[in-house]
Order: structure tokens, then C-alpha cells, then sequence
């Protein structure tokens, strides 16, 4: 490690003083330019190609089971070549099905969602934003990436066993996951998920503690944490609530190995299965389901803070308005990732947890609901009065905050107790998460790709394959799981592999047909975007220096900054990064790079005092 | 053939549509049109799309929302089902108005405020006052929400009025099991080690309670009488959903749980308001808990109590059924619970082995639900 980092300061050094940084470069090797590089730009890069093709996997699964969902009566023969025997005379098999719903569920959350977003953005947009050369330690972050990579391969590796990937629930709730005779997928499946699952976790925090220090450390001079853009509030929130959340989890995984493998009883209790009693006794089920909530809950707030940073950013910069509100959104930020922590046992209501405690956290989880209003709020507020343009990024920005709006609403049904009664565990509560975190994040992660795409790659995505997309996954998203709330409503349980077996829930054929179909055209309409995306880096048009005229500080950089980011010194920092439109400016936007002194004539009475301060201090 | 033929028809489609592109791309390049040009024809196009798609997503909502009205919340059966189905449509329509109030100003300001030459945007980054409001009012409306739900969920969860009608409701894969408490109105003591394939709810036949309970293959409840379920699995986490009556408890291994609530409708008043003579209430299962999962159905009927009674009687314990079963598990001392056929024969009989007396820390246990032990009450 230390030869790594020595080299990377060397380097950083080197180009600092004499700005000849290129020939530095050539001599690095290509393996460790593109490869086992410690470049945070790179990284970003690596971790969002990653991303991206999780998500077609996590996305297909869950199309292979829609279509069981939606068209019960299909022949999925076509499939056997892909699946093999989990096609049964035609039919999907009903572990198998139990299998696609786990797995979509921990590769979106964790793979596309957490790795994917905060991996790709944070690494990518938090030097560049605080103005560093790069991360803290360029070498774990190095780390990082690579054993998310190593968790990947474990995860997809588990996809081929025999006996099928975990089957679960992405919330592995033992018995179920402990007990390979319960379930085939928690045999060797379960393992691997498991052991993924450490290596995802070392990944997270290793990146964490990276973006935590970079953030507090390596901010350019001026760049106090109140002229920070949003993006980097809730990156470094969302490191902090990783870095307390996950080794929740790891202890939960932990204890579970044990009890899987060593014979202890951390979760098992009075178990009597396939034809006899097991020794484990006095564990609590019910004590792993606060531990994965523990991390589980926080864990839906790491998947949408930056979402919503991103999504700050583009909307402020498209708007040519300053973010209303701005302490307001880091106030209610700080507040989410607080209450965060303390909203976990809403999952649980009806786990037979002692209704008090019930109680208790009916009235937090509602709380909560109060910051996430004033951010909606501000969102519209920006937009008021602005001057929108609208690009595909500021299009998802948008349809983020819809999303936002739409499924947190029914959240606030689903933290009241006594309503969550007959809602919990029905389609209800998937319409809820799949709205409100699944697509909100998604389309935050998107609207990233489409804004930052020109400092990532040189150039320009396309805007009307960006239209075509934007549009199509808009109306899909919402044509896919706006109606589960009536399928929920009327009771149909989640992880149900059909409904035929109960007079109930035999309403809704028609509708599911319809989802089914909607998430078919919508998943299919994510290739133009990957087309896009693939297409851009080597033809799309180039782009110039500053696209979006936005005044952070990364598009001070070259239009391909090296490792290193800026030739030359690090820029200084003179204002927050939001002055956009000010009365009495010359443009329509003011660089954080501005000084003050430059900008006389628009500065505000504050800035005027803070000059005159600064000039006394002069003399 | 065909298929192949459809695989080039397909190659051949995205061939030209790429080509398309290409030459569209081309033709913006030769015309100047940068990515950079504000505020063109397609700025107007999505500003007016989005204006549109609110338009016909709020009227479909609203049309849609009507037609399925019959499929929503089955009707309430229970008591306190009425309460929470009023509670979750005020808090519907309070979220209902939230979401199409916030959404006309998200999508009328994108429509109003696009880009438009030579305007500029107002700078307006804070206000206090309408901040102040905006947050004040959601706090008032969840605090009002926070006490309604709190006061529904402190009664539904309070515990069982004396005198409940004890039933017994056990989850396996992939089946529920249901036990009745018999004439002596106790449920007997269990241990999941005396479990196998006949004594599948592991009674102690030691235990002098065991004797009279009676495990039928519905699961029968008294109209207008607080019945209580005492929840309980055998392998991994079930839990009981009883949609019609706005029920649901998971079914955790080692932990037993419960939950009590008063039938109001009996299965045939149901069928004549619902005019449909094969309606039956049912007994589902909403925690994943395997392959089986989606097929943890069973009947449940609400009787007429004086019916209700005319069942319970007609029911034969289970120990009767299964006399071969118990008989060697009976100490000497229980003898005179087996049926009177039973204990005449069993003196005739060599004795039978006794059985061997199960763990004294195990046998110990009570049905009695222990909840989650954070906080005692």
C-alpha cells in the first residue's frame, strides 16, 4: 500500500509543480491505467459499466418472472436453453421463481443501486467537486472496486449452482435461509450470497471511509462545507450511513454462517423439519430481522440520498436557478440520514415484536416523512421561475421527483401501523419501494450518466436517444407499478408465484397481464440507452469544456483530465455553487471559481462585506 | 426456418434503424445544430409532453380507480377491520390530494417556466417563511395521522377480552394446521420434539389438556365472539393472512404470537351479499417460507355461535382418532381420559412401554405468547 500511495503522491506532486504530467503518465502501465487503476475517475467508470450490466441481469430476471406473473399460461420452453431444468414441462419452476425474485432484489439493491450509484458517483463527482487531485487513498479505493468485483463474480457464480442461487427473499430471513431442507436455494445458493455479500460489504466500506475523508480533508481552499454543492452533502451523508450501517449487516451474516455451518443457534429455535427435530434451540428469528433492518433501512436512504443530490444538481443547473432552499435541503438531508436509523422496525409491525415498540416506531417513521416533504417542495420551488432546459438529464431529474412524490405519499400509509396490518407483504408495499427507491434512485443513477457523460468520456450522449428513452421509461415506470397499488389494495401477497389457488385474489388477471407487458416494453427500452451510452463514448459528439454552463467546480478541468484532474494548481473556491441567474451578472451562471472582487456588480450585500473584509485583511 | 428467418428480419431491423440514426446524426453535424442549442423545438416538445402525460396519467388514475372499485379491499368481516378500512381511505385521500396538488405544480411549472429567449430566471434561493410553512403543515397532518393510527393500532393490539375463544393456528411447509382447545377450554402443552408424522402439533401426553383438543381440517369461528389465535410454525417463518377480516400475524419458530379480533359476518351472510353461493373466506400465507409458498390455503368458516357450538360438539378429539397412537403415551395417571373402549382394553393388554417422559426444561413450555422480549409489559 504504501508504495502505491507514495506513487500516487509522487505523481500528484510531480504534476503540481512542473504541469508536465503527461509524460508522467505514459509510463504507467496499461493494466494499471485501466485496470487496477487508482484513478477515482476510472474507478467511476469501472463501477458504473458494472453497474450497468448488473442491472440488465437484475432487470431480466425480473422480466422472466413478470411473465410467469402476467402470463401464467405461457409456454416458457424458448427459455429452457438460458435456464435449463428450472423449466419445468414449459413452466418456470416455483424455487426457481423464489430464486428470480431474490436475486433481482439483491442485485438491484445492492449491486446497481448502492454500488452502482454511490460507487460510480461519489467516486467520480467528489474530487472533482471539492476540488482534490483525487481520492484520500487511491489505493483502497483501488480496493474497493476490486472487491466489489470479487463479490459480483462470487454472486454470479451462485446463479449457475444446481441447487439455484439464494431463494429466500433479498432479506434472507432465517429459518428459511439457514435451512438448506427448507429451500434447495439455501443450500450452496445461500452460502455464496453470503459470502458475496462480506466481500460487497468490505467493498462499501473501504469506498465509505474514502469518500468520508476526502470530503472533509481534501476540499480546496474556500471550499467550505456550506459552498459545497448538494451532490457531495449527500454523498458524504450516504458514506456515513454505510459506514454505520453495513458492519450491522456483516454481523448479521456472520451469525447466520455460524448457524449454518457451526451449529449455533443465534436464530434458530424449536425447529421441526422433514421428519425431524433439529438440536438448535433458544435463538430468535426475530433478532435477525432487527439486525438486517438495521442496516436495511438505512440502506434504502444510501440508494436515494444521492439520487437526490444528483438530481439537486442537475435540476438547479437546468433551472439557471439557485436550489431553493439550500440549507433547508442539507437540513432535511441530515435529518433523514439521522431518522434513518431509527425508523427500522417499521418493517416489522406484525413480526409478533411487542406492539409498543410498534408504537413507537409508527411515530418516527412518520417524522420522517416531513424532511422528504420539504425536499419535494424545494425541487418544485427551484423550478419556479426558472428558465428549464430541458435535457434528458433534467428530464429524469424531473420524473425523479414524481417518483419521489408518488411513492413516498404511500409510504406514509404503510409506516402507520395499524394500516400496514392488512397491507404488509402485499403488492402494496412493492409499488411503494419499487416507485419511491427503485425507480427514484434509477432515475437519479441515469440522469447522472446523461449530465456528467461529457466529463466522464469527452463527449456528448445523444439527446434524442435520450428523449426516446426518457419518455419510455418514464410512462413504463409508471404503467409497471402504479397499478400494483390496486393488486395490494386488494390483497395479493408479494413472492407469490401464482394466484390461482385462492378465491381471493382471483381479480386482476387482466392488470397483471398489463404490468407484464409494460415492464417488457420498459426493459426493453433501457438498450437504447446502453446503445447510447456505448455509442457515445466513441462517436458521440465531442464536447466542449463546460456543456451545461454549470458552475461547479469539475467543469474547470480539461475536457479529458488526467489523473490528477487539474493541470496546474487546484482552483480556488469563492462561492457557493448555485449562483446562477443573478441579477446584476453578466452571464447566467457564476463559477464557484469566480472571485468575488470579479463580480462586482451582482455580489449581494453579504458578498460585499466578505470583500471588504477580505481586502482589510490585505492591508 | 422461421425462426430463422425472424432472427434476420430482426438483425435487418436494427441494422436500418441504426443506419437511421447514423444518417440523422450525420445530417445535424452538416446543419450546425449542436447539443448545445437551447431551447429549440424539442424543449417545446417536452415541456408540452409533460403537461400532456399529467393530463391523461391524473384522468386514467381517476377512471381507473372507478372500474376496479368491486376489487379493492375485500368487504370487512371483523370489527376492527371497519376501523382501519375508514382509516386507510381518509389517509388515502389526504395522500391523494397531496400527490395531485404537488405533481400540478411540478408538471404546470416545467410547462410554464421553459426555456425561453432572452428571460431570465428569477434568483430566488431561499424563503423562510414559506419554508417554515411547507414544513409545518406536513407536521401537522402526519401528527394527526400519527394519533389516529396509534389509537387503532393500541386497541387492535391490546390484549384478548377474558373469555376469547382460544383456536391454535400452526404454519409448516406447506400447509396450516389448527387445534382447538376442546371442552376444557385450555390448549395442552406442546414440544416440537415430540413432533413426527401422526403427532404433527407435538402434544404432551402427559399433559391432562391434550386430550380433549380437536384439530379439524377448517378452521371454524363464532360469529360476533372475540376469537383469539395463538400463531405458531413449525419449521420456518409462515405468517397468517386472513384478508377478509384485516388480519395478519407471522407464524415465527420458537417464538409463539397472537391476535384477536371479533368476526361480524358469518361465510353465508357473506355469500348472499356478495351473491356468490361458493364464496368462502380463506386462510393465506404472506411470508416467504418456500416452493410452497403461494399454496398455504385454507378455509375458514364464521358460524352462527349457537352453530358454532353444534360443530365444536360434533368434533372428535384427536386423541380418538389416533387411539393407537396415544395409548402407549399415556401415563398411568391420564388413563382414565382415553375413551372408555380404550381403558378397558388396555387392562387386558400387557402395559405398554411407557413413554419416555420428554425434556423436564422443554416440556416446561406454555403456549402462553411470549412477545418479543425488549420491552416487557
Amino acid at each position: 500500500m504504501s508504495t502505491a500511495d507514495t506513487h500516487l503522491h509522487q505523481h500528484i506532486d510531480h504534476a503540481h509543480e512542473d504541469h508536465d504530467h503527461e509524460h508522467d503518465h505514459a509510463e504507467l502501465p496499461w493494466i494499471r491505467k485501466y485496470i487496477f487503476s487508482e484513478d477515482h475517475k476510472v474507478i467511476a467508470k469501472q463501477y458504473l459499466i458494472s453497474g450497468i450490466l448488473w442491472a440488465i441481469i437484475g432487470g431480466g430476471f425480473s422480466i422472466i418472472f413478470r411473465l410467469q406473473l402476467g402470463f401464467p399460461n405461457l409456454d416458457l420452453t424458448w427459455l429452457q436453453p438460458l435456464l435449463g431444468k428450472w423449466i419445468e414441462n414449459g413452466k418456470l419452476a416455483p424455487e426457481f421463481y423464489l430464486s428470480l425474485v431474490t436475486m433481482h432484489g439483491t442485485i438491484m439493491v445492492f449491486f446497481v443501486l448502492t454500488a452502482g450509484l454511490s460507487g460510480t458517483f461519489s467516486n467520480f463527482l467528489i474530487p472533482l467537486q471539492v476540488g482534490a487531485r483525487d481520492m484520500a487513498s487511491g489505493f483502497l479505493n483501488m480496493l474497493s472496486y476490486w472487491f466489489f468485483f470479487l463479490s459480483s463474480a462470487v454472486m454470479f457464480f451462485s446463479l449457475f449452482l444446481e441447487t439455484g442461487p439464494a431463494g429466500g427473499g433479498w432479506t434472507v430471513y432465517p429459518p428459511l435461509s439457514a435451512l438448506p431442507e427448507a429451500l434447495p436455494g439455501s443450500g450452496t445458493g445461500m452460502t455464496l450470497w453470503l459470502v458475496s455479500m462480506a466481500l460487497f460489504i468490505i467493498s462499501t466500506l473501504l469506498g465509505g471511509i474514502n469518500y468520508i475523508t476526502t470530503v472533509i480533508n481534501l476540499r480546496t481552499t474556500g471550499m467550505s462545507f456550506f459552498r459545497l454543492p448538494l451532490t457531495i452533502w449527500a454523498f458524504f451523508l450516504t458514506a456515513i450511513l454505510g459506514l454505520l450501517s453495513f458492519p450491522v449487516l456483516f454481523s448479521a451474516a456472520l451469525l447466520l454462517i455460524f448457524d449454518r455451518s457451526f451449529g449455533t443457534s443465534f436464530y434458530l429455535d424449536s425447529i421441526y423439519i422433514n421428519g425431524h427435530a433439529l438440536a438448535h434451540e433458544g435463538g430468535s428469528p426475530i433478532l435477525f430481522q432487527h439486525l438486517f433492518w438495521f442496516l436495511g433501512h438505512p440502506e434504502v436512504y444510501i440508494v436515494i440520498l444521492p439520487a437526490l443530490g444528483i438530481t439537486s444538481e442537475i435540476i438547479a443547473t437546468n433551472s439557471r436557478k439557485p436550489i431553493f432552499g439550500y440549507k433547508a435541503m442539507i437540513g432535511s438531508l441530515l435529518a433523514i440520514a439521522f431518522l434513518s436509523f431509527i425508523v427500522w422496525a417499521h418493517h416489522m409491525f406484525i413480526t409478533g415484536m411487542n406492539p409498543f415498540l410498534g408504537s413507537i416506531f409508527m411515530f418516527l417513521t412518520l417524522i420522517i416523512a416531513v424532511p422528504s416533504a420539504v425536499k419535494a417542495f424545494n425541487y418544485i420551488a427551484t423550478l419556479w421561475r426558472g428558465n428549464i432546459i430541458f435535457t434528458p438529464a433534467m428530464l429524469f431529474s424531473i420524473g425523479l421527483v414524481s417518483f419521489f412524490i408518488s411513492g413516498g405519499l404511500t409510504g406514509i400509509i404503510l409506516g402507520n401501523s395499524a394500516a400496514d396490518i392488512q397491507l404488509h407483504d402485499t403488492y402494496f408495499v412493492v409499488a411503494h419501494f419499487h416507485i419511491v427507491m427503485g425507480s427514484a434512485s434509477f432515475f437519479g443513477m441515469i440522469a447522472g450518466v446523461y449530465h456528467w457523460f461529457p466529463k466522464m468520456f469527452g463527449r456528448m450522449m445523444d439527446t434524442r436517444l435520450g428523449y426516446i428513452h426518457f419518455w419510455m421509461t418514464f410512462i413504463g415506470v409508471y404503467l409497471v407499478f402504479f397499478p400494483l397499488h390496486y393488486i395490494g389494495i386488494a390483497g395479493f401477497p408479494r413472492r407469490y408465484y401464482s394466484f390461482t389457488n385462492f378465491d381471493a385474489f382471483q381479480s386482476f388477471t387482466d392488470l397483471n397481464m398489463f404490468v407484464s407487458t409494460a415492464a417488457i416494453i420498459t426493459f426493453s427500452a433501457q438498450f437504447i440507452f446502453v446503445f447510447n451510452f456505448v455509442y457515445s463514448i466513441f462517436k458521440g459528439r465531442r464536447a466542449v469544456q463546460n456543456p451545461w454552463r454549470s458552475n461547479t467546480l469539475e467543469w474547470t478541468t480539461p475536457i479529458h483530465p488526467e489523473h490528477g484532474n487539474w493541470v496546474g494548481p487546484i482552483p480556488h473556491v469563492y462561492r457557493w455553487a448555485y449562483d446562477y441567474s443573478k441579477p446584476g451578472a453578466a452571464e447566467d451562471f457564476i463559477p464557484q471559481t469566480v472571485p468575488l472582487s470579479e463580480t462586482l456588480s451582482s455580489n449581494l450585500p453579504f458578498e460585499t462585506e466578505e470583500l471588504a473584509e477580505e481586502a482589510k485583511h490585505h492591508h | 426456418m422461421i425462426k430463422l428467418v425472424l432472427g434476420i428480419a430482426v438483425v435487418l431491423v436494427i441494422a436500418i434503424l441504426l443506419l437511421i440514426f447514423r444518417i440523422q446524426t450525420l445530417v445535424t453535424v452538416m446543419k450546425g445544430e449542436g447539443d448545445e442549442k437551447k431551447g429549440g423545438l424539442s424543449n417545446k416538445i417536452n415541456a408540452l409532453m409533460l403537461l400532456i402525460f399529467f393530463l391523461i396519467f391524473i384522468v386514467a388514475f381517476f377512471w381507473y380507480s372507478s372500474i376496479v372499485s368491486v376489487n379493492y379491499l375485500p368487504h370487512p368481516s371483523s370489527e376492527h377491520g371497519v376501523r382501519t378500512d375508514r382509516m386507510f381511505w381518509i389517509t388515502m385521500a389526504i395522500l391523494t390530494f397531496a400527490f395531485i396538488v404537488t405533481n400540478i405544480f411540478l408538471f404546470v411549472f416545467s410547462y410554464l417556466y421553459q426555456y425561453k429567449e432572452g428571460n431570465k430566471a428569477l434568483f430566488y434561493p431561499e424563503n423562510h417563511k414559506l419554508e417554515i410553512i411547507w414544513t409545518v403543515i406536513p407536521a401537522i397532518v402526519m401528527a394527526s395521522l400519527v394519533f389516529y393510527g396509534w389509537k387503532e393500532w393500541s386497541s387492535i393490539t391490546q390484549d384478548e377480552p377474558a373469555g376469547s375463544e382460544v383456536i391454535e393456528v400452526m404454519g409448516k411447509q406447506f400447509a396450516w394446521q389448527v387445534r382447538y382447545p376442546g371442552n376444557d377450554g385450555k390448549l395442552g402443552v406442546y414440544n416440537f420434539k415430540l413432533m413426527d408424522a401422526t403427532n404433527e402439533f407435538g402434544m404432551d401426553f402427559n399433559d391432562a389438556s391434550n386430550y380433549d383438543d380437536f384439530v379439524p381440517s377448517e378452521l371454524h369461528m363464532p360469529k360476533g365472539k372475540p376469537v383469539v389465535l395463538r400463531i405458531r410454525a413449525r419449521d420456518v417463518i409462515h405468517s397468517v393472512f386472513l384478508p377478509h377480516f384485516r388480519v395478519k400475524m407471522d407464524a415465527v419458530p420458537g417464538m409463539p404470537t397472537k391476535f384477536w379480533f371479533v368476526p361480524t359476518k358469518t361465510t353465508e351472510e357473506m355469500r348472499d351479499q356478495l351473491g356468490n353461493p361458493n364464496f368462502n373466506y380463506e386462510l393465506a400465507c404472506t411470508e416467504i417460507c418456500g416452493k410452497g409458498h403461494f399454496a398455504m390455503r385454507m378455509i375458514v368458516v364464521v358460524d352462527e355461535p349457537e352453530d358454532y357450538e353444534k360443530w365444536k360438539k360434533g368434533q372428535k378429539t384427536w386423541v380418538a382418532n389416533n387411539l393407537d397412537y396415544v395409548t402407549p403415551l399415556t401415563p398411568a395417571n391420564l388413563k382414565n381420559l382415553l375413551p372408555a373402549s380404550v381403558q378397558k382394553d388396555s387392562t387386558a393388554v400387557p402395559q405398554a412401554p411407557v413413554a419416555a417422559p420428554a425434556p423436564a426444561d422443554s416440556a416446561a413450555k406454555e403456549p402462553e405468547p411470549k412477545m418479543h422480549a425488549l420491552l416487557t409489559k
